[in-house]
């Protein structure tokens, strides 16, 4: 594989990478404060719907992708209702959410299929585009990219360097001290519910505003499920998931590209490859778990104060 | 998806309080597998149905995204229930659950589209899409400044295969030069995935883009990149202006005329027809101005050809290793046509 074939297949990682690294990060906001969200295609896809309307109507994609992830929040805060106040099953609380929001966003969107909206077009940086390798690869994408490379580190920032961070984090750590130490821990977990549905929303706005510019049914295509592998992949952490993100996008990439440069390995087989990386990711990840930053409380609700 | 079948039988329901009050008129239905505003596939049958709406003595109406297997078992049972006359089912698998409920309502006609299975009041229909597309092959071969040609597909099934290798056909007629190079998607309607896939092939060198998908996808990527594009199903120049030069259409208009003619008359008797270019089933959609008019007079001298009776897949023909499949001045037959399963000179790809 030659110079030529690689960059544009790192560009193209980088991109494809990039909805599926948006939810992630959405994904691992939440799970720090203890609440296992499996509705991450639901809410994904409600929020590709919502940029994708809101950029029709508005003509402004800028409030689109807002709009969102606000949208993405809306539909995570179903999911904070069942499992916070009501002490639901995280579980089935969130493949609910995710069988509600894909029937909820194909029901609406029937009308909008194959239309066109405005988007996000490529953006080069000046200067930073013509580094040689680097440039093409990450600073000739849109503006939703770039901006995922900041989310990451302020994440970790916020996350690791502040307090109300160690609170976020002690509500999925150990929410009984949490509570003894003064932490509204209720608080905390419906603040991860729903920052991380607003990001997880905008990775959904990325598919419906930037990867494409189109609405259809089922336009998330299974990138949710993705995301929730990958938050193990990441260890829970915001800046491994980058790493697997973009792995990730790479190989979905790849596979089309190794069947265009007229590969006789059978299309089936190289389809596989992104499912087989799942398993495989899942595999190593607890295989070597020691390293992981697993929130202790994950998934387990809090028991009533009073 | 079956959350939307469900939805779609609600809605049908809804749907018939409505329409029966309209009696004895003729009733027809048709059950498409994706939204009608797709501008692919149930989109041109849609505008196969808008045309019937028209006629005298005819009320028409339709299920969109439902799905193959139970759910359109349900739809098409509800249909012919509430005595719809005529019914359209316009996805392969449709089939079987066609068969099913045209054995319980033997009054009731069927028409299943692509498929293979027939019954006394069930007949099967499809279009020789395979002729337009080795027209769309010779615009692209012709417009090609690198002898690549892109083309995303969906699945490797005979009607796709046939298709490509008709595209092949065409576009080295009139440049020999040319290769196309295939790319599976592995789904029938993706935009990311498919325009992901049609990237792939701009990367790799292709200049013109061609699709067996429904989704436009595709024909953006080709627009981004500044090169041509040959769009599917139906006239995709809105979603790509500059790349698009031509399409091969579907226009049911007519056959559904006709059949719904024979049902009203009488006349209709189950059986497997394949109509193509000459009944105008299928077509190709305007070219665009930035092809010169010598390609464009050979487009349609070619076009004026088929309708006369010219077979496109006349020998001789060599598969992918270069070994004759078909002899010079052989047609192949149409049973052979439907069971294609290999790829002619010129094509770069597995059919795996």
């Amino acid at each position: 594989m030659n110079y030529e074939i690689l960059i544009p297949l790192l560009a193209a990682a980088v991109q494809s990478g990039t909805p599926i690294l948006y939810a992630t990060l959405g994904e691992i906001f939440t799970e720090r404060t203890g609440i296992l969200n499996l509705g991450v295609e639901g809410i994904m896809i409600v929020g590709a719907l919502s940029g994708f309307l809101v950029a029709k109507i508005t003509g402004n994609p800028a409030v689109a992708f807002f709009a969102a992830g606000l949208a993405g929040a809306v539909a995570a805060s179903l999911h904070g209702i069942v499992c916070i106040i009501f002490q639901g099953n995280q579980v089935v609380s969130g493949l609910a959410l995710t069988i509600l929001g894909v029937g909820f966003a194909n029901y609406i969107g029937a009308a909008y299929v194959g239309q066109a909206a405005p988007g996000f077009d490529p953006l080069p940086i000046p200067l930073l585009s013509q580094i040689p390798g680097l440039g093409p690869i990450f600073f000739r994408q849109d503006l939703l990219v770039y901006l995922t490379y900041l989310i990451p580190p302020l994440m970790w920032l916020f996350l690791y360097q502040t307090r109300y961070g160690l609170s976020l984090r002690a509500a999925g750590e150990n929410p009984a001290a949490a509570i003894a130490a003064g932490v509204n821990v209720v608080a905390c977990r419906f603040v991860g519910v729903l920052v991380g549905g607003f990001f997880i929303g905008l990775g959904g706005a990325y598919l419906s505003l930037a990867y494409t510019h189109l609405w259809t049914n089922n336009l998330t295509g299974g990138r949710g499920w993705i995301a929730v592998a990958l938050v193990i992949f990441a260890f829970w952490r915001p800046s491994r998931a980058i790493f697997g993100a973009y792995l990730f996008g790479g190989v979905m990439a790849l596979q089309l590209r190794l069947q265009a440069s007229g590969t006789q390995i059978p299309s089936s087989l190289l389809l596989m490859l992104p499912y087989a990386l799942t398993i495989g990711v899942l595999v190593l990840a607890s295989w070597r778990r020691g390293g992981t930053d697993e929130p202790a409380a994950l998934g387990r609700n809090i028991e009533p104060v009073d | 998806m079956r959350f939307v079948g469900l939805c779609a039988a609600v809605l049908l329901a809804v749907g018939l309080c409505f329409s029966s009050a309209a009696a004895k008129e003729l009733q027809v239905g048709f059950v498409y597998v994706s939204p009608v505003g797709d501008a692919g596939w149930s989109f041109a049958h849609d505008k196969g149905r808008l045309v019937i709406e028209e006629m005298d003595g005819v009320t028409t109406s339709f299920v969109e995204a439902v799905a193959e297997g139970p759910d359109s078992e349900r739809v098409m049972l509800n249909m012919a229930r509430k005595g719809y006359d005529l019914i359209f089912a316009t996805s392969f698998g449709y089939m079987d659950p066609m068969l099913k409920v045209a054995k319980q309502f033997p009054d009731t006609v069927f028409m299943h589209c692509s498929g293979f299975k027939t019954a006394d009041n069930m007949g099967t229909y499809f279009g020789r899409m395979y002729q337009a597309r080795y027209l769309s092959g010779m615009v692209a071969g012709a417009m090609s400044k690198s002898n690549t040609l892109g083309y995303v597909a969906a699945f490797p099934i005979p009607e796709v295969i046939r298709g490509i290798n008709a595209f092949a056909l065409g576009a080295r007629a009139v440049n020999p030069e040319a290769t196309v190079r295939v790319v599976w998607t592995k789904t029938w309607y993706d935009p990311a995935t498919e325009k992901e896939a049609a990237k792939s092939l701009l990367d790799v060198g292709a200049d013109v883009i061609a699709q067996h998908q429904d989704s436009p996808g595709p024909q953006e990527a080709a627009q981004e990149k500044g090169v041509y594009s040959i769009g599917y199903n139906s006239d995709m120049t809105q979603f790509a202006p500059k790349a698009h030069l031509t399409a091969p259409i579907w226009n049911w208009g007519p056959f559904y005329i006709e059949t719904v003619k024979q049902v009203m008359d009488g006349s209709w008797q189950s059986a497997s027809v394949w109509p193509g270019l000459a009944e105008g089933t299928v077509d190709l959609a305007p070219i665009s101005d930035v092809v010169p008019q010598e390609v464009r007079d050979q487009v349609m001298a070619k076009k004026a050809a088929i309708i006369a009776g010219e077979e496109v897949f006349t020998g001789p023909i060599n598969d992918q290793s270069g070994a004759e499949k078909v002899a010079a001045g052989t047609a192949m037959t149409d049973e052979e046509l439907l069971g294609m399963t290999w790829f002619v000179q010129g094509v770069i790809g597995t059919t795996e």
